[in-house]
């Protein structure tokens, strides 16, 4: 077993004792708030996706004073609203030998052993209950002619526990959570404030108490206190540019929070979606993912001959390499995620890429529309074919779609511990924003179990336990120099941007960071590519820094601004990542250090030196941060190597 | 391809708005309408001049954040096409584009493209959930519900809240958005017992915002998700239902 010594400022405070009793037993153990006095505390939520607006409706309904915060027009815009696949529950409704345990184990196992199992293993617990709340709520789920539920499986599970609205299920989902929200609005239990952008977070006593904003219509820059405050913020993709978020997805949230004493744990974990539709020129503002779901019923292959000229219908199967089925027979083209991106990429760099720039892989329908018919599967993925074909031009039932992996999701993000506090008291991260009971890899179906898990069923329960602690004080008044002082940093980080009148566009160094991440911190990564970036991002930064356009005013609409900021803070982060990346000597899930490989090319992970959690202090800006490390024991999931074949 | 574009462009909502002349040059096939859109806005910051304010956000056709009149069509000429997933090779060369923001009273311009369309929230704040505190709800099976419903449900649950459908109609109405709401929620067994306290307080919502529906049919025309009328149907059926429904709930109470 590792031999890594706790940190004093990484308290998990998880339970203990038989794993399946730890949660029950948590519970109890924790301090109540009576009903009463609920509604004597105010917490703020910013971000409005499947976490924060379950938990801001959860904790309004608990009788909470909650505050919500998103820079969209409406909460209903959040990115949450774009999964397309599915949510898991270990609900066991087919009958095929799934239950909680196997849903621990298959996460922990897919996460590739870098998550905290007591976490795990609540997140399997809650999921039936999260299935259980949406249909009360009204979410249409699809359904068998019995009128009972129906299930998928989806990559890298051998059982059938996934959930689905059609191609739509994040959508409805997130609708779900919405209309709970905005019922919670209308009664006056939550206040909510769109196109209001989180910029900062008040500290004051070593205690969360406030965040200051800007009013992305008039520029006014406000501040806002509360008893606790809770980041639900979502993932950094978009520091890569190109990456299947959305166009205002950010990390300004977490990363401020992160400059005010919040530790980032694991940033160089970030998945890599194997089906998404390949990028064609450099225009290319975003890539769009493609559901993994379509793996079930898809084959994925390259032509054997790398110089192929036929079209992909008349290559006969025995000129076909199906290298998922080849290399490994028992999950064949439903391997993980990280697992199927990788074999992609092999195949591309060896030069047996498909399309116009040779960057992508067949995936085939061909089989399964004869074997089930087109209607059979229209009805599974037609909005999928029809989006694919919107984008491309090219009709998926009669030409194999042609895909390729992008950038995801990220495991990594604020620490914290199992009541989902941050190191900052009174500051919490649900959803994507926090590293998560993924671990190094997420299965697909569990983004949106997690961001529901955590909104629902965990932070509702586990805020009152610090909120009993200050029963009887008042939140810290907004006049507090402590908000002046944040108010007058952002003025005049605001006005910096304004003056410095260089000749280049944000997006054009979003761009190149995003190109230098891509190309060091992507796929695959190494000692040489890491530190060449860690060269690369400062000397980008510091021209960014002096020769960045941002034209227009503070006090009006000025998507110039909104956008040099978040790209500001994807710079020090990306940095970050690279240097979580170096520090990181092994391969594990979503990252895959080349020097670290088995003989067949897969992860070599290394748990006797790095079974543990990176946790990055911030230093100030010119020092790099500090690593602390939280030990990860593997008590019911025993450590062992992953394998697919 | 080279093409004329003719843009609104407006300070804020009170200040006067007009046309301006843009060349976009170079444009790809392969681009969407909003890459388009950056690729004049990378020119503009190029020559010294203020960016295009526009919304959008997933690009994937479901967040509904985007949305512009494109010559007179909201959304444009491609049908069930939000503005994201327009692609250029749906134009020629040399053609000449207007592109305005969706135009409504109860959607004031915040500067250029982007509107302010709050009064939708508005509507499902008044009615638009089933009341299920978190923790209370019973297993998810317990209640079967027909595949046909459940299928219906979805078709109108596929609303994205872009607001296209008020933008299309002559009188400004919100009807399809309304309705799909309702009837989503209505045809659910869950939904049942506040049907008729949901139906009449989410109408009457959107009568405070928005025009009336003389069933032009511009709106399904326009709706990215090819939401059909027929839902407006339901929902009128049902709130000359929930009138009298909601009387008699109020002669049972004590």
């Amino acid at each position: 077993m590792p031999n890594i010594a706790p940190d004093p400022l990484l308290n998990p405070n998880a339970p203990t004792g038989p794993i399946d009793k730890q949660w029950n037993q948590h519970k109890f153990d924790m301090k109540l708030v009576n009903p009463g006095n609920k509604r004597k505390f105010e917490i703020i939520v910013v971000g409005t996706g499947l976490a924060g607006a379950s938990a801001a409706a959860s904790m309004a309904q608990l009788g909470y004073k909650v505050k919500v915060f998103t820079f969209h027009d409406s909460p209903r815009r959040a990115h949450s609203i774009a999964a397309q696949g599915g949510i898991n529950a270990a609900k066991n409704y087919p009958n095929d030998g799934d239950s909680i345990h196997r849903l621990f184990y298959d996460t922990v196992k897919g996460g590739d052993f870098r998550a905290r199992e007591a976490n795990v293993y609540r997140l399997a617990q809650v999921s039936v209950d999260i299935i259980d709340q949406c249909v009360a709520q009204g979410v249409p789920f699809a359904r068998e002619y019995g009128g009972l539920l129906d299930n998928r499986s989806f990559g890298g599970a051998q059982v059938s526990r996934t959930f689905y609205a059609r191609g739509q299920t994040g959508q409805q989902l997130l609708l779900g959570a919405y209309q709970a929200l905005e019922q919670q609005v209308s009664l006056g239990n939550v206040v909510m404030h769109t196109k209001s952008e989180m910029l900062d977070v008040v500290v004051k006593d070593g205690k969360a108490c406030g965040i200051v904003t800007r009013d992305l219509v008039s520029g006014e820059i406000s501040s806002h206190s509360a008893h606790a405050v809770v980041l639900a913020t979502g993932g950094y993709s978009n520091v890569f540019y190109l990456s299947t978020n959305a166009m205002n997805c950010n990390a300004s949230a977490v990363w401020r929070a992160h400059k005010k004493g919040a530790l980032f744990a694991n940033p160089c974990f970030t998945q890599i979606h194997p089906t998404c539709i390949p990028s064609s020129d450099e225009f290319q503002s975003k890539l769009t993912l493609m559901s993994e779901s379509l793996r079930n019923d898809g084959r994925i292959w390259v032509p054997k001959n790398p110089d192929e000229t036929r079209s992909p219908d008349q290559i006969p199967d025995e000129d076909r390499d199906y290298f998922l089925e080849r290399k490994y027979p028992a999950f064949g083209n439903l391997v993980p995620r990280d697992v199927a991106s990788r074999n992609a990429k092999t195949m591309v760099d060896k030069g047996y890429g498909v399309g116009p720039l040779k960057n992508s892989v067949y995936l085939d329908f061909a089989d399964s529309i004869t074997r089930l018919s087109a209607p059979v599967i229209g009805e599974r993925y037609g909005n999928l074919f029809d989006m694919y074909e919107r984008i491309t031009d090219e009709n998926p039932y009669k030409v194999p779609m042609r895909i390729y992996p992008a950038v995801h999701y990220t495991m990594g993000g604020l620490w914290v511990d199992y009541n989902l506090m941050t190191t900052v008291p009174g500051l919490y991260a649900i959803g994507e924003a926090n590293f998560a009971d993924q671990g190094a890899n997420r299965l697909g179906a569990s983004a949106l179990m997690q961001g529901l898990a955590d909104g629902y069923f965990i932070l509702p329960y586990t805020i009152g336990d610090y909120l009993s602690g200050l029963l009887g004080t008042q939140p810290v008044p907004v006049n507090d120099p402590e908000f002046a002082t944040a108010q007058t940093a952002l003025s005049s980080e605001v006005d910096k941007w304004l003056s410095v009148g260089g000749t280049k566009s944000v997006d054009h160094y979003h761009r190149e960071l995003g190109k230098i991440m891509w190309a060091y911190c992507g796929m695959a990564r190494d000692r040489n590519g890491l530190e060449k970036a860690l060269a690369e991002i400062p000397a980008l930064r510091q021209e960014f820094e002096t020769n960045v356009r941002v034209l227009g005013s503070a006090d009006n609409v000025n998507q110039s601004l909104e956008k040099v900021q978040r790209v500001a803070d994807f710079f020090e982060l990306g940095e970050l990542m690279c240097r979580d990346a170096l520090m990181r000597e092994e391969s594990c899930g979503g990252h895959f250090r080349v020097e670290h490989q088995t003989p067949e090319g897969e992860a070599d992970r290394d748990d006797e030196n790095f079974a543990f959690v990176g946790a990055w202090q911030w230093q100030g800006r010119d020092t790099p941060q500090e690593l602390h490390r939280e030990p990860l024991e593997f008590e019911f999931v025993h450590l062992t190597q992953r394998s697919y074949k | 391809m080279d093409l004329h574009l003719k843009i609104w462009r407006q300070n804020g909502p009170d200040s006067p708005g007009r046309f301006e002349d843009y060349d976009a040059v170079g444009i790809k096939d392969d681009m969407s309408f909003l890459e388009m859109l950056d690729a004049v806005n990378e020119g503009l910051i190029e020559a010294g001049r203020e960016p295009i304010v526009f919304d959008s956000d997933c690009r994937e056709g479901i967040c509904g954040t985007c949305g512009v009149m494109i010559n007179g069509q909201a959304h444009g000429p491609q049908k069930g096409t939000a503005t994201c997933q327009l692609h250029m090779r749906k134009f020629h060369d040399g053609e000449h584009i207007t592109i305005e923001p969706f135009r409504a009273k109860s959607f004031p311009i915040l500067r250029d493209l982007m509107v302010d369309r709050s009064p939708l929230d508005a509507i499902i704040e008044a009615g638009g959930f089933i009341s299920a505190n978190t923790g209370s709800a019973p297993d998810a099976n317990i209640i079967p519900v027909p595949k046909t419903a459940a299928d219906a449900a979805m078709d109108a649950a596929a609303c994205i809240g872009c607001g296209a459908c008020v933008a299309a109609c002559p009188n400004s109405a919100g009807q399809l958005f309304t309705s799909a709401k309702i009837a989503h929620l209505n045809l659910l067994p869950q939904g049942q017992a506040e049907r008729w306290s949901r139906t009449e307080n989410m109408v009457e919502t959107m009568e405070e915002f928005f025009g009336s529906c003389t069933n032009y049919g511009e709106c399904q025309e326009a709706c990215p998700k090819e939401i059909s009328i027929d839902f407006i149907a339901y929902m009128n059926r049902d709130y000359i239902k929930a009138k009298t429904k909601n009387r008699k709930l109020i002669g049972q109470r004590k």
